[in-house]
């Protein structure tokens, strides 16, 4: 208890209207914190995962999982922070590049595997994918540029399989 | 393991059981419009009473409804009523009561009775009407978005697309609201849903997929807490509504009695303990006794069953029952260890738990204990000025509950009279109050009281109901005195009028100098009985103690409509003990402070 922590929550949801509504209105009505929430079809017709990054002291993430597995429409709830898990998020960065520092954006989006997809005389937009951490630290990379805009999807999460052991 | 008790029963069976027992037999039928669909599904849940009011968007069903001919349609005077009269009806038959009302307001004002069933776990099932699909959206006459206003009081809700879908909506709405821990669904009907075509197929299975109560407890916890429990020292059971709910109370009656356990219980627990014995301590917390307060904060153990810890129980949760390892047996996961930590917690349904539990239970000696707990109740009983030749409002309980020998149904509203009710009436059996404590709404006892009666001309046991309300509260809700009298539902309803908002009164008096601010009801409350007798009810009015006992005994004896009795009480009696606001639970105000 006490101490704040994030933990990334992955609940597997039957798609009705009602559902993620009723997902986001426990978080606002109980007062959860939500870092990201995002959502999308899951392996099954009919069924969303949704992915949702929070913040709170043990007692709190309890109280998450608790009540988010008393909602109808909620078949599983998983923390997956106790466990390795891979997590992915997407951003579109659109950073101001000039003449003079076009080439060492460049330089700085080809060390994070990142993309340029999309180029004007006065702009580059990056395409960045990778943990919430990967995305933070190139969003601070390009920040002395003069970041224009960015998009991002928050972060979607599965947990590993396989550990390398036999 | 519990086969002495009863046989186990799955978990489907279970609370539903009555319910489907009365269903009626429905034959496939074939295109029928979604009302006619409805009322189908309706008959197939033993659906016998319906409560609500009609308006456009529901006037089709509203009609199918009178063509089926098998429902009775109690019609009040407000949605709020008729919502509080199914909340009334479900929390004494244990069955789901069914509110229909139309779109727009006809919803909103079932908030508050939605809100009252969701804080205190009561099965209702609420049918609101709703616009048009296409014009959803549209701002359209009489349209708001019911589903959204309703959500964070319900337990569940349904919008229905199709008329197809409409049989199983209902299937599942009814099991929803009665299974796992009991709670208010609402089925949003569109118009135009209503009145397209489809077909009814008799359905005996029931999936809904993200939705599985846990019904039996952990067996390794069970051990465990019999383990606790067969050496604690100061043991006290702590009930709730979840007892009642369940069904439990037998078996915690033998939990307590076979091993000499005292037992304390939450507001919603009274009746689940028998009050006249001898391990009884009384209600705890805010208003709780000294005896149970002063258990609780002693015990070494506390044993909780289908309660929540709620602040008005714990009083200053740091210093609750300090000494106490603390188990705590629920149905509902989220509420263990949500405000105490909890050394031993059960997840399930407390009869299928105590059925497991109480024969591994082997007394422990808590003889010196019960000596101790003697000395409190001796030392600090219940007090009230019992020479005063005003009326006292203890008084005017106290003689109900002799009248009656604790054998009605008692019905409050909420404040300075509902905990004096918890505190003087003489509770014998579950379900025999029914009372708003999660959510304290006024203006809920009337309304309730009928349903309680209604529900008994469909089957449920027969007692006299009496609503114990007060003058505040009455008002609020006092139209639905018109249905009583309409339908000749045998309420009696015993208004204890102080001329006061009693309960902010005493608030103002103890904790904000005396100021009075909006909270004096005597510049205008109007002459209850007279009212009462211009809607056609009886009306009386007690002003002297000797007239109270004969006003009783003929409010009771009447049982061919609604009695109400003016009760003229001393305005300036409180409601003690008290543990103030942010206290421990010792830190009691056994009497008024001595003016200054």
């Amino acid at each position: 208890m006490g101490e704040m922590k994030e933990h990334t929550i992955s609940v597997l949801v039957e798609q009705t209207f009602d559902a993620l509504p009723r997902i986001a209105g426990l978080f606002s009505g109980r007062g959860y914190q939500i870092d990201s929430i995002s959502v999308g079809e899951a392996e099954e017709p009919g069924m969303a995962r949704m992915t949702i990054v929070t913040r709170g002291d043990d007692g709190v993430i309890e109280q998450i999982t608790k009540q988010l597995n008393k909602i109808v429409n909620v078949v599983k709830v998983t923390d997956l922070t106790y466990e390795p898990f891979v997590e992915r998020e997407l951003a579109l960065v659109k950073v101001t590049a000039t003449q003079s520092t076009r080439s060492e954006i460049m330089q700085i989006v080809n060390i994070f595997r990142a993309k340029i997809v999309d180029i004007s005389p006065k702009t580059l937009t990056v395409e960045c994918t990778g943990s919430r951490a990967k995305v933070q630290a190139i969003i601070g990379m390009l920040r002395p540029f003069g970041i224009r805009e960015i998009s991002r999807t928050g972060s979607v999460a599965l947990k590993r399989e396989f550990r390398g052991e036999t | 393991m519990g086969a002495g008790i009863e046989a186990r029963v799955g978990p489907s069976e279970i609370r539903l059981r009555n319910q489907s027992l009365e269903a009626q037999a429905v034959e496939p039928a074939y295109d029928l419009s979604g009302a006619e669909i409805l009322v189908r599904a309706l008959a197939e849940q033993g659906v016998k009473t319906l409560f609500g009011i009609p308006g456009g968007a529901v006037l089709g069903l509203a009609d199918a409804v009178g063509r089926y001919g098998r429902f009775r349609w109690i019609l009040t005077k407000h949605e709020q009523g008729a919502t509080h009269a199914a909340d009334g009806y479900a929390r004494y038959s244990g069955r789901v009561g069914v509110v229909l009302v139309t779109s727009g307001p006809g919803s909103t004002n079932t908030v508050t009775g939605i809100a009252t069933a969701y804080m205190d776990s009561s099965p209702i099932v609420v049918l609101t009407g709703q616009v048009p699909l296409p014009m959803v959206g549209n701002d359209a006459f009489q349209e708001v978005d019911t589903i959204g206003v309703t959500r964070p009081i319900t337990k569940h809700s349904f919008l229905l697309r199709s008329p197809n879908d409409i049989a199983d909506t209902v299937r599942k709405a009814f099991y929803i609201a009665g299974s796992g821990r009991p709670g208010p669904v609402v089925i949003d009907m569109p118009k135009d849903v209503l009145a397209a075509h489809g077909d009814y197929i008799p359905s005996a299975e029931i999936v809904v997929r993200g939705y599985k109560p846990k019904i039996f407890g952990h067996a390794h916890q069970i051990s465990r807490a019999a383990e606790r429990i067969n050496r604690a020292r100061r043991p006290v059971l702590y009930i709730g509504g979840g007892v009642v709910a369940s069904g439990a109370s037998d078996l915690v009656r033998r939990l307590a009695i076979e091993n000499r356990i005292p037992v304390t219980s939450t507001l919603m627990g009274l009746g689940a303990f028998p009050s006249d014995h001898p391990l009884w301590l009384g209600m705890l917390g805010m208003h709780g006794t000294w005896t149970a307060n002063m258990a609780v904060q002693t015990a070494d153990l506390i044993i909780a069953i289908g309660a929540r810890f709620d602040d008005r129980v714990t009083g200053r949760v740091a210093d609750f029952a300090p000494q106490a390892d603390i188990i705590h047996i629920d149905i509902d996961s989220s509420v263990i260890g949500r405000n105490v930590q909890v050394d031993i917690p059960i997840v399930g349904d407390a009869r299928h738990v105590l059925i497991d539990l109480v024969p591994l239970v082997k007394g422990p000696d808590t003889k010196e204990w019960l000596e101790q707990i003697e000395r409190w109740r001796q030392d600090h009983p219940l007090r009230y000025d019992r020479e005063s030749q005003a009326v006292k409002p203890q008084y005017v309980i106290e003689k109900l509950a002799e009248v009656t020998d604790g054998e009605a149904v008692i019905v409050t509203d909420v404040g300075q009279h509902q905990m004096w009710t918890a505190q003087f009436y003489r509770f014998k059996h579950p379900r025999t109050i029914i009372t708003s404590g999660g959510l304290g709404t006024m203006g809920f006892g009337l309304p309730a009281a009928m349903g309680v009666a209604i529900a008994q001309e469909d089957g449920a046991p027969r007692r006299p109901v009496v609503a114990i309300v007060g003058d505040g509260g009455f008002q609020m809700t006092m139209e639905e005195l018109i249905t009583a009298v309409a339908y000749r539902v045998p309420v009696k309803v015993f208004v204890i009028n102080n001329g006061y908002l009693g309960m902010v009164r005493q608030w103002q008096e103890l904790f904000f100098g005396r100021r009075y601010v909006a909270s004096d009801l005597r510049q205008a409350n109007p002459d209850l009985a007279r009212v009462a007798e211009s809607m056609g009810a009886m009306g009386l009015r007690v002003e002297r103690r000797e007239e109270v006992q004969p006003a009783i005994e003929k409010a009771l004896s009447c049982d061919s409509g609604p009695v109400v009795i003016d009760f003229r009480v001393d305005g300036q009696e409180n409601v003690f003990p008290m543990v103030p606001a942010g206290a421990a639970l010792h830190e009691m105000i056994e009497a008024r402070p001595s003016d200054k």
